[in-house]
């Protein structure tokens, strides 16, 4: 075996491992640390599969922002008592539900799926960098791109104004 | 030598550079600002109070490591070592002189973003894990402010980024200077047609080839105190409401890492700043004339002469960086709440989207 499957194999425990440890883990706090460490493993992969931009990223917005306000969102919450409605019979049901539903759904589509084959002797082995990636989303996947980033400019934008000084207000 | 034979010897250095600095940067600081307060600072252990660190250092080591009876014990643990981590690793894809560098990672300046965001992490856990109010105040400021100052901070670097079409450090530094691989123009308009490759120095720096990026340096510089925690927004350990803020519940050697990651924070972002702006390792002097002056204080990469001047340079336009970071901290008084995420949102940020408007008009016209 040589090394990068093995480091494969590593960061795949590591990132089943970590995924587990979210929903088992009784502390939302340990929960959420366990999920931005999933997070970062899957960077790796992203990184062994040579796509170091989307690693990058992956980490600025999923474990950096993302994180940061589910922390808040989990700050808020009152843990020193013991939530004994959350564990009721209803919630039990609901939540097999809509985990079997995910989970029939998932396996649906895993078994229509067709993996596509590569050729290793011709593949390229850049078609992760950035320039590559610019290059499809500038050329065919212009319109879409240009949509979603006028999108998130706007909600940041909107977030300034959500901010913005009322008349008669005072300034600080 | 290859680059790849380098890689080891760029871990040992920055291995030793970083606590170095820390070293430096600690008694610097208290000389700096007893300096800006007309004091001595210290003058008791040693000439001139040089070996005072070692006495704090020997006294941090010889402290208990407490461990508060409530606090959550292994996020308590493992969230100085956490922080400290995450610094570091952002050293490994700084270029420290031409063909020196650990990292030839094609996304150096996302990869120093990302560190960023890391570093939040190990903040909460040493905030949350403390169980200590006033570290989970501290904890919580420093979330919201490092997210905030995330946008500026990116969008000064968009800037750059948007001039030299590349995201690796190295690629960056090889521009800015007179071993620049594509011809330099002067403010970068083609145009013109006046080829400065060959004159270099400060000429071919990136604030000289677009001027508008000095005002991103200011932005980046501005929301880089606030990505590292200096005053003026040092509000997540801010004395005078919170005790020591996130810290509060750290002694001994764990408080020292908190400590080693603030100041080797500070030089990541000061080494940052110096490369994406202030031309990387190139010398600052130009060629005029017959007066080489640029081939006389920067080596061919490659050459022990070429890695020494450039070091020297880059490390040199760091500690400048790391000095005015100083001069805002004991000039400035901190900043209110408020007051912080209104320089964040409503100046900063707009300031930067039109500063990136503005750089990508200058590169279509450049072109």
């Amino acid at each position: 075996m040589n090394s990068t499957v093995s480091f494969f194999y590593f960061l795949s425990f590591l990132t089943i491992l970590s995924a587990v440890m979210v929903v088992v883990s009784r502390n939302p706090i340990h929960s959420v640390l366990y999920l931005i460490l999933a997070f970062f493993t899957l960077s790796g992969h992203y990184i062994l599969l040579n796509a170091q931009f989307l690693a990058a990223v992956n980490i600025i917005v999923y474990a950096g922002a993302i994180m940061v306000l589910f922390l808040f969102v989990i700050m808020f919450l009152n843990m020193k008592q013991d939530n004994e409605e959350a564990k009721t019979n209803i919630a039990k049901i609901a939540a097999t539900i809509v985990g079997g539903t995910v989970f029939v759904i998932l396996f649906g589509a895993y078994r229509k799926s067709a993996i596509p084959a590569f050729n290793p002797e011709n593949f390229d082995s850049q078609v992760g960098m950035i320039e590559n990636l610019g290059h499809i989303l500038f050329r065919e996947y212009l319109l879409p791109f240009e949509l979603a980033s006028i999108l998130l400019l706007v909600a940041m934008v909107g977030a300034v104004m959500l901010g913005k000084r009322e008349i008669g207000e005072r300034h600080f | 030598m290859t680059e790849k034979a380098l890689i080891p010897f760029t871990l040992i250095i920055f291995l030793l550079l970083v606590p170095g600095f820390v070293v430096i940067g600690v008694y610097l600081e208290r000389k700096v600002s007893a300096f800006i307060q007309d004091r001595m600072g210290p003058m008791e252990v040693g000439k001139w109070g040089v070996l005072q660190l070692f006495a704090d250092l020997l006294k941090l080591l010889q402290k208990e490591d407490i461990v508060p009876k409530a606090a959550d014990k292994w996020l308590f643990l493992i969230a100085p070592f956490v922080i400290f981590v995450a610094v570091f690793a952002g050293f490994a894809v700084v270029p420290l002189a031409p063909d020196l560098a650990g990292s030839g990672a094609a996304v150096g300046v996302f990869f120093l973003l990302t560190i960023v965001s890391v570093d939040v992490v190990g903040l909460l856990m040493a905030g949350w894990g403390s169980n200590n109010k006033f570290a989970l105040f501290g904890a919580m400021r420093a979330v919201a402010q490092i997210v905030s100052y995330e946008i500026p901070l990116g969008l000064s670097i968009l800037c750059v980024v948007m001039l030299t079409q590349t995201l690796d450090l190295q690629a960056i530094s090889f521009q800015q200077g007179i071993y620049a691989v594509d011809p330099v123009y002067l403010f970068e308009m083609k145009q013109f047609g006046l080829d400065i490759s060959a004159i270099g120095g400060f000429l071919s720096w990136n604030i000289v080839r677009n001027p508008f990026l000095l005002i991103a340096y200011v932005i980046f510089f501005i929301a880089s105190l606030a990505e590292c925690n200096r005053a003026p927004f040092d509000l997540p350990e801010g004395e005078s409401e919170l005790v020591a803020g996130f810290h509060t519940e750290y002694s001994g050697m764990r408080w020292a890492i908190f400590m080693l990651s603030e100041y080797g924070m500070m030089l990541l972002v000061s080494l940052l700043g110096a490369i994406l702006f202030l031309g990387s390792w190139n010398t600052p002097f130009p060629n005029i004339g017959p007066l080489r002056l640029a081939d006389w204080t920067s080596g061919e990469p490659g050459t022990w002469f070429g890695y020494l001047s450039g070091a020297f340079w880059l490390l040199g336009k760091a500690v400048f960086g790391v000095l005015v970071q100083m001069w805002a901290r004991w000039t400035l008084p901190r900043l209110r709440v408020d007051q912080l995420m209104y320089l964040g949102w409503k100046v900063l940020t707009p300031v930067g989207l039109v500063l990136f408007f503005i750089c990508g008009v200058w590169r279509l016209i450049g072109i």
